[in-house]
């Protein structure tokens, strides 16, 4: 990825923007990941 | 569980004791050239690398990995979680020895060990934030130390005094969490201040979040590797409580460190991208850290996940055994290979073997230390005359 900044506004606005759609990405994962590793214990009636 | 009645002696040709007796001998002798002829003698530290692996290994892993003793105090006392009840003394053990071999190991590298307390008594202020771990690392190092007394004032007879310190437990243990939340976090914070000189894959403005959250892995991951050797060595020191609940510490530590992983593992991606150093990812400095993200995060996350889901407790156990590697690994890139990454090769830092030989004499004396004090005092059983847990 090509990143030429020439303004502190430019970096923040890119690196913000990249990282806000890269948390919404990992709100998803982490709920996924928390039901892979209970999901047993739900069957197991815990 | 028994009660040594000195009726069987073993002889003292053991393997551990030959080998650890060979290196405390060596190390003493290195004990003795590092303070009579000075750090130039048994270091190759410099003006550029005033911080070697005394440091990166002794200190930062050392202090990362004696975590075990606040997790677990933590989620016992303060969360309620008494099914891993059993587990807090050799816990609490762990971090007290880990703690001390900290504070012997800095005397190695500051040297003149009688200016060790000048901190507290002659210095510029209290804004530094080397003061600030001193400081807590003093006083975790006194919390740690009143709370594993229970086990050598049973061990004594002295039931007033044993119950005065397990009347302490709770307040104790709200100390060690507040105490190890400061001063494990402060040790990323040192290296804020030099952020030209680490590899910007390595430096964030999230390092002190990054080694707080990466110590609770260490912790946990540590109670399970201990676990697992003190069940192997010592499964005759064990009574029946200890026995039992092995197997749930081993699976709720498991689930544990798989969710702070994967937090943790998160948290390296956001300060990746806050920092927009994605192409730095194709450097070779770029693969050590994927080497280190993915093979000592991402990997054991979903290891311990896959053993929780299917009860494998020797993956977890053997999981653990390369989380706390990964955590050494974290700690030495940081403070040694991603440190001073720009200046020639010619200048760089690599320990001599008499620095390493002190690392390993400080971990042998640890082990020696705890050997000691499991086969006498109750840390894993209970004492026939304080049964009921606290």
């Amino acid at each position: 990825m090509e990143s030429a900044f020439h303004t502190l506004q430019q970096f923040m606005t890119h690196t913000k923007g990249v990282t806000y759609l890269l948390i919404v990405g990992i709100l998803v994962v982490m709920a996924g990941f928390w039901r892979f590793l209970t999901e047993r214990d739900e069957d197991a009636g815990d | 569980m028994s009660e040594d009645t000195g009726a069987v002696r073993e002889s003292y040709l053991t393997a551990f004791n030959v080998i650890a007796g060979a290196i405390v001998v060596v190390g003493l002798i290195l004990t003795a050239l590092r303070f009579t002829k000075g750090l130039g003698a048994v270091t190759n530290l410099s003006h550029n690398n005033p911080w070697g692996i005394w440091i990166g290994f002794d200190l930062l892993a050392g202090v990362a990995l004696a975590a075990g003793g606040y997790v677990t105090s933590a989620a016992v006392y303060i969360f309620g979680m008494k099914r891993y009840h059993s587990a807090v003394r050799s816990a609490v053990l762990t971090g007290f020895l880990g703690y001390a071999l900290v504070v012997v190991a800095l005397n190695y590298d500051v040297g003149q060990p009688w200016r060790l307390p000048y901190p507290f008594i002659m210095q510029q202020g209290t804004t530094s934030v080397l003061f600030e771990v001193g400081a807590c690392v003093l006083l975790y190092l006194i919390v740690l130390f009143i709370e594993f007394t229970p086990a050598p004032l049973e061990w004594l007879g002295l039931k007033k005094a044993r119950n005065l310190a397990v009347k302490l437990t709770m307040v104790l243990t709200i100390f060690g969490v507040i105490l190890s939340t400061l001063h494990q976090s402060s040790l990323g914070a040192l290296f804020l201040i030099a952020p030209a000189k680490l590899h910007p894959l390595w430096y964030s403005p999230y390092l002190p979040i990054y080694f707080f959250v990466s110590s609770i892995i260490a912790g946990l991951s540590m109670v399970m590797f201990e676990s697992t050797l003190t069940h192997r060595y010592f499964s005759h020191k064990m009574d029946v409580v200890h026995l039992q609940e092995k197997d749930e510490v081993t699976l709720g530590f498991g689930k544990a460190a798989a969710w702070v992983l994967a937090g943790y593992f998160m948290i390296k991606v956001v300060g990746l991208s806050a920092g927009d150093n994605w192409r730095l990812l194709g450097t070779g400095y770029g693969v050590w850290f994927l080497v280190e993200l993915l093979g000592f995060v991402a990997l054991p996350c979903f290891l311990f996940a896959v053993g929780v889901r299917e009860g494998n407790r020797k993956l977890i156990r053997w999981t653990a055994a390369l989380t706390v590697v990964g955590v050494m690994v974290n700690r030495l890139n940081v403070s040694l290979v991603a440190f001073n990454w720009h200046l020639p090769q010619s200048e760089r830092y690599f320990p001599r073997w008499t620095e390493i030989g002190i690392s390993i004499f400080l971990v042998t004396l640890g082990l020696i230390a705890f050997r000691f004090i499991v086969t006498r005092m109750p840390i894993l059983y209970a004492h026939k005359d304080y049964e009921d847990p606290h």
